[in-house]
């Protein structure tokens, strides 16, 4: 089998854009109730990008971010990643504390597992948006979370992608609170025997 | 002005003297970096997988380890450079995440290094220095001048190898 994303046709990219939309929809709306607060969501883009292109997507591939990977377990396995600016992260964490949304965040152990937990929600929303379209039981794990330049966390999907081609498929989601916004990047990386799974309950295959 | 020259990921450049070749931020991918002591032609690649021979899509050499060292060479000697004045650094190799699951992924880095040693092993390139592994990423510029890789990372700081 081969799905390589460089000849993906519409039809494909329309069916992995719904499911952005639908999963980072449920994401956005988990946050607004966990937040008690309205937040907005523009339509998710799907980016298809290459290698080189990549480490740009969130300012340059020094800039700091904070990166949380779960893996996937069940009909289909691989591992689901969230980025976002450092700073992003920061206001997440400031709502979620309920703390001015400028105010410096330090990132101790509390405000780690504050993300670790905004992870957790987004992520497990996505996937069982995911879940449910595709009635695929799909089970992500606790999040790990690692804070660096973006260029070293994307290299960790990055590589997944590079085993079956020479690009990287994401999807990004804005949101905002107020006038406030965020921007966040998720990386769906099915194991290589997971795709066919993945596209055949989609009813895409072949 | 220095003639500065970016390598992006699964991509490799050789040049000749004067110029700093860099690639931003590795993570777990590795960077190697290779210096020709006499020519000052310099090379950089920055690989993602260890082994093209494990993977059935390889229309990218600078993707994978082994055969970004071999188009590397390659390249660097049709500039001029001399095989056996060539000596290689290393940089990368992290694991950026500690996962108790789903191993294979996990230990992608120390399997691009261990691959690259190999690989230099084989051409008989030494390598005279690296900083590869630990948890964080990296930055690195190979100066021409003086072959000198700068590392530099967010908060484990800079050093020179």
């Amino acid at each position: 089998m081969s799905v390589n994303f460089d000849s993906l046709d519409n039809v494909h990219i329309d069916v992995l854009r719904e499911i952005g939309n639908i999963g980072s929809g449920n994401a956005v709306t988990a946050l607004a109730k966990m937040l008690n607060k309205k937040i907005n969501m523009d339509v998710p883009q799907v980016k298809v990008l290459q290698f080189q292109e990549v480490s740009d997507i969130l300012g340059g591939a020094e800039i700091p971010v904070v990166g949380l990977l779960l893996s996937v377990t069940g009909d289909i396995s691989g591992n689901i990643m969230f980025i976002l600016e450092y700073e992003a992260a920061g206001v997440l964490v400031n709502i979620l504390m309920g703390k001015p949304l400028n105010e410096t965040v330090a990132f101790d152990e509390i405000e780690v597992s504050a993300l670790k937990e905004i992870g957790n929600i987004l992520a497990g929303s996505y996937l069982s948006a995911l879940s449910t379209l595709t009635n695929l039981n799909i089970l992500p794990s606790v999040p790990e979370l690692a804070m660096d330049m973006a260029g070293a966390i994307i290299s960790v999907p990055a590589i997944e992608f590079g085993k079956i081609g020479d690009s990287v498929l994401f999807i990004e989601t804005e949101f905002s609170e107020g006038s406030t916004k965020v921007v966040g990047n998720f990386f769906l990386v099915p194991d290589v025997d997971s795709y066919e799974v993945l596209l055949k309950a989609l009813g895409v295959a072949g | 002005m220095e003639n500065i020259i970016k390598v992006g990921m699964a991509d490799l450049k050789a040049s000749h003297h004067p110029a700093i070749l860099t690639t931003l931020g590795l993570g777990s991918c590795v960077g190697i970096a290779l210096f020709d002591r006499v020519t000052k032609i310099v090379g950089l690649a920055h690989a993602m997988l260890p082994d093209s021979t494990q993977v059935k899509n390889r229309t990218n050499a600078a993707k994978f380890v082994d055969t970004a060292v071999d188009l590397l060479v390659e390249e660097m000697l049709n500039l001029g450079a001399v095989k056996n004045k060539i000596v290689a650094k290393l940089a990368g190799g992290a694991q950026m995440f500690t996962f108790t699951q789903g191993a294979e992924l996990m230990r992608i880095g120390y399997r691009n290094v261990a691959a690259a040693k190999t690989k230099l092993d084989s051409l008989n390139i030494p390598i005279i220095s690296e900083d590869t592994g630990g948890n964080y990423g990296r930055t690195i510029e190979l100066d021409s001048e003086s072959g000198i890789l700068l590392v530099k990372t967010i908060g484990y700081g800079i050093k020179q190898i």
